[in-house]
């Protein structure tokens, strides 16, 4: 168990080769709970969310979700979030773990020019498992009379699971199929249990935050505090496609057209090793003796076993082939710049 | 898992299984599993020299890298090649997957080492 944003959080229930590879063939239970929860109501909610998240929430229908950005003037990423619409009025955001007192306060501060909007922490009101992989909604479906082959990727909707009132919807951080299913605190073990057992045929198994991440790697998926943070914005962290560049104002909006117009210096990459070795974050990149940027991901993926990672490069070094270097403890190793992500599922 | 009463041990949780002047040398069952599934291995060439408590090559787990410290000094005289090729080998059976034979070149360092029983009161 490792400190996790103020949680105590299990790395690996049984190993996290076996756990990523249960949810890439099978079928993954993981415990989110320490993800935030953030709702915004009002007359005004959705002038609050438009403020405050780069995405187009406009776009949004109820019961359907979208991954966004909550941004600084200057375009970076205080968090990366989900925004759900729950009614015309009424959105959900998910955010970090250990952002989600910041967040709040940084939404708190900005929708004021907004109107009438109110955002409330409702963090404790949530526990949020996540069940993914091939087999999920195989798994899922016996346990609730939502309708889970008709909901489309990205959307969402109310009912039970095992008897436990739920919102579910088909999202996740692992690039497979799967669904999140948001349910209250003192229910969540029951679920817990009850998606284990629903699924022991099939080989479910518990996993933990390690095969979390090498997941969300193998998927291209950024993390907040390793790929983006305050210092990257969402150009720059090849994220342009959660920008509304239609909406008249957002935070960061000005940066933002001023950086598009202008192009980036840098950019978010995927590589590949070529040379022996595994590529962690924070280590140098280099194009022949120049230094041209740092790796901020970067691991062995247990499904795809290539070495793999993402680093920010000059833009002169992004283009897909290009072949870099990488300093492993005072060893520059070639590598290479791939497309994202490095893994697809094939549905 | 036993800790092999014939082999010795060194804090840093390493083993070498001594055979004349000679060691195989791997990491504990506890290292294992404190590292996780082991993915990369980087070992000396034969012939290099080492020194007692320097590092003589780094094992990689999905979620970290770690030095491996030589718990005596001496030559790299054999590097277990197909270990390099199956590295959960570590992981399944950490105390048959030797990765360096040292040949010793100053035996009054085992006395410094720890026998199992010390060994495993270590890792309690």
């Amino acid at each position: 168990m490792v400190p996790f944003g103020g949680w105590e959080m299990p790395v690996e229930y049984t190993g996290i080769t076996a756990e990523h590879m249960a949810v890439r063939e099978r079928a993954g239970l993981f415990d989110v709970s320490h993800m935030g929860q953030i709702e915004i109501a009002g007359d005004q909610a959705l002038e609050a969310v438009q403020r405050i998240s780069c995405n187009d929430a406009a776009k949004l229908k109820v019961g359907q979700a979208q991954y966004s950005g909550l941004l600084t003037s200057a375009g970076t990423f205080v968090d990366d979030l989900l925004v759900y619409r729950l009614a015309p009025n009424h959105f959900l955001l998910v955010v970090n773990a250990s952002h989600i007192d910041r967040d709040y306060a940084h939404i708190a501060e900005n929708i004021r020019p907004a109107g009438d909007a109110v955002a409330v922490d409702a963090s404790g009101r949530y526990a949020l498992l996540a069940l993914q992989g091939p087999a999920a909604l195989g798994i899922l479906q016996p346990l609730t009379a939502i309708d889970l082959a008709s909901m489309k990727y990205y959307w969402f909707a109310h009912g039970e699971v095992a008897h436990v009132r739920a919102t579910v919807s088909r999202t996740g951080y692992t690039g497979e199929d799967g669904f999140e299913i948001f349910v209250p605190p003192q229910s969540a073990d029951r679920v817990w249990l009850a998606l284990l057992d629903a699924g022991r045929s099939v080989g479910v198994v518990p996993c933990g935050l390690g095969a979390r991440d090498t997941l969300r790697l193998e998927a291209g998926m950024r993390l907040h505090g390793s790929d983006i943070d305050e210092t990257t914005t969402v150009l720059e962290a090849d994220l342009g496609w959660i920008v509304g560049w239609k909406k008249t104002d957002f935070l960061g909006a000005d940066a933002l057209r001023a950086q598009k117009a202008a192009g980036v210096s840098r950019r978010l990459v995927g590589f590949e090793t070529i040379d022996a070795g595994i590529a962690r974050s924070g280590y140098d990149v280099y194009s022949g003796d120049t230094k041209i940027g740092r790796v901020t991901s970067g691991t062995q993926t247990p499904y795809l076993k290539k070495a793999v990672g993402l680093a920010y490069v000059s833009v002169a070094a992004a283009a897909s082939g290009t072949e870099i270097h990488v300093d492993i403890r005072g060893r520059r190793e070639r590598a290479r710049v791939v497309p994202l992500p490095f893994y697809k599922r094939s549905m | 898992m036993p800790y092999p009463a014939g082999y010795k041990y060194t804090k840093d949780h390493e083993w070498i299984d001594l055979a004349g002047d000679r060691g195989k040398v791997g990491i504990t069952d506890y290292a294992q599993q404190q590292l996780g599934d082991v993915v990369f291995m980087e070992l000396p060439e034969v012939g290099r020299t080492v020194k007692v408590g320097q590092s003589f090559g780094t094992i990689e787990s999905v979620k970290a890298v770690s030095e491996l410290f030589a718990p005596v000094s001496g030559v790299v005289a054999e590097v277990n090649a197909a270990l390099k090729q199956k590295p959960e080998l570590v992981n399944s059976d950490p105390h048959a997957s030797w990765m360096v034979v040292i040949k010793l070149s100053d035996p009054i360092e085992v006395g410094t080492l720890l026998d199992a029983a010390a060994y495993e009161a270590l890792t309690k």
